[in-house]
């Protein structure tokens, strides 16, 4: 099977989120990098691999701060890494909801 | 003698030691700790920088606003201890607790951004504190052309439309000043939209479009680099600025982060509906202190006291905890020129048009702009002090109710 016939399969909202974390494969993740035009180095996965995990844990997505603290990557690092926009980026790639600016 | 430890004299503790006082038997006391001479009414911050509400009207010695039985510690916290159950002064005294509530806010910290520090001598202002809206007065005064730019750094932050009120109403100020033309408006957010629910975002951004204020979305600041006056996103945009209205990075208190009591900005994690502190026994939080995903504002302090008031009770008697927080905020929102919109939601509902507090009569006008809703949040103000401090009823579930509100498909 291919990656686009597995993003095919799967359910995503009209921002491109997946609309069910369980759904998500590693493939998929490097799926939704490339039609993001993002090429995941080992740097990309730990924080997208922190982003799951804390999802997880929390039952909420993380927000950037929480990221940035907890994964060990600085906030420069993160914004270079997934230019514009990173919370939801790693949040699409990941395979969780869209993180909640809480108000 | 038992003690209920309320941590925090502002809206959510003061009302919280005056609804409590009464309700517990005589033996048990009530004290509060806060080191602050005066209480500030807060939404007042907002009004002050436009010369629209006079500082008297604000602040109110702190011994006037408890009932009496009320013992109030005047200290600082420097640590809490939630395994024996103490709490220590910034004097080095302790004092036990039985049960104790956290309800010590939010703060700024312009000191967790680079350059926001420099303050009012370089153009840099805030409006959350009483010194800030005073310094954001006088140089309001003297701005008479030029680009002023409000910029969120980070949320969450209390008040969440305090920063679109106040391009709102200082949109209405240079226009009142005959100098609107001469002034640009700017609004810098970290969120992807005007505000974070879609519906509201659409009304409120539509707002900012009609009063000609431009959108920045999905900016998160790095630096503000003071020799240029420009702030410096993360993605390397930069905005220039002649006036810098600041939010910046919200977090508890010191205390929170001192004892390891708190998330990676200090609030504490809090049971969403029961309002106990998730990791502490006989410890409840109450207010801007809790890390909920709901509004840190008055009104939800205000509807989470009612439904503490109950849980209190109920655990000091050593019963389940009845009451459930749904993450009920209500707020006005002024838009300028003697008018505002009101808006009404939870954590599941967002901002929905329709009428509040009764289905179809109103008087409030949900998602509209209308004079009464202004009438509205002005008659607030004698509220606060005369009913809601004093922890006296009022006659507003703390529920969200749906009747009254259009459902509006996303």
């Amino acid at each position: 099977m291919t990656y686009a016939m597995e993003l095919n399969k799967v359910g995503m909202d009209n921002e491109g989120f997946l609309l069910n974390p369980q759904d998500w494969t590693m493939e998929l993740g490097q799926e939704l990098a490339a039609q993001l035009g993002i090429d995941l180095s080992p740097t990309h996965w730990r924080l997208i691999n922190f982003a799951r995990e804390d999802y997880a844990n929390q039952g909420q997505s993380p927000g950037l701060r929480r990221m940035a603290q907890q994964s060990g990557v600085t906030m420069k690092e993160i914004y270079q890494l997934f230019p514009k926009g990173p919370g939801k980026l790693v949040a699409k790639i990941a395979g969780i909801p869209k993180p909640k600016s809480c108000i | 003698m038992k003690t209920l430890l309320i941590l925090g004299g502002g809206t959510a503790g003061t009302m919280m030691a005056n609804k409590l006082v009464d309700q517990l038997d005589r033996q048990w006391q009530v004290v509060v700790v806060d080191p602050e001479r005066d209480h500030i009414y807060q939404p007042g911050l907002l009004f002050l920088p436009f010369g629209a509400i006079r500082e008297e009207k604000m602040v109110r010695e702190r011994k006037q606003t408890f009932r009496k039985n009320v013992i109030w510690k005047r200290t600082a916290i420097r640590q809490m201890d939630p395994k024996t159950k103490q709490v220590e002064f910034e004097d080095g005294s302790t004092h036990p607790y039985d049960v104790a509530i956290i309800a010590t806010g939010t703060r700024i910290r312009p000191d967790m951004t680079p350059g926001l520090e420099a303050g009012p001598a370089a153009g840099i202002h805030d409006f959350y504190t009483l010194t800030g809206a005073k310094a954001l007065q006088q140089a309001l005064k003297g701005f008479n052309h030029g680009r002023l730019v409000l910029n969120v750094v980070e949320m969450p932050i209390k008040c969440p439309v305090a920063p679109l009120e106040f391009l709102f109403l200082a949109d209405d100020y240079f226009k009142r000043r005959g100098i609107r033309e001469q002034v640009e408006l700017v609004y810098a957010t970290p969120l992807d939209a005007a505000f974070t629910k879609p519906y509201a975002a659409k009304k409120l951004g539509y707002l900012l479009e009609e009063k000609g204020i431009h959108l920045e979305t999905e900016y998160m600041t790095c630096e503000v680099d003071t020799a240029n006056q420009r702030m410096v996103s993360y993605d390397e945009r930069q905005v220039g600025f002649d006036l810098l209205v600041s939010v910046p990075t919200h977090s508890g208190a010191a205390f929170i982060a001192d004892s390891g009591l708190g998330n990676e900005l200090d609030f504490v994690p809090t049971d969403r509906h029961s309002l106990k502190a998730s990791d502490l026994e006989d410890v409840f939080v109450l207010g801007d202190a809790t890390d909920l995903p709901a509004s840190k504002a008055g009104s939800v302090a205000h509807f989470q006291a009612e439904i503490l008031t109950e849980n209190v009770l109920a655990h000091i008697n050593g019963q389940a905890l009845p009451a459930a927080f749904d993450g009920h905020a209500n707020c006005f929102v002024e838009t300028g020129a003697g008018k505002a919109m009101l808006i009404d939601f939870n954590y599941e509902i967002e901002p929905l048009p329709g009428h509040f507090p009764l289905a179809k009569l109103g008087p409030f006008r949900l998602m509209h702009e209308s004079r009464i809703n202004h009438w509205g949040k002005l008659a607030f103000r004698p509220i606060y002090w005369h009913a809601l401090l004093p922890g006296r009823h009022i006659p507003l579930s703390p529920h969200m109710q749906i009747s009254g509100k259009q459902i509006i498909a996303s």
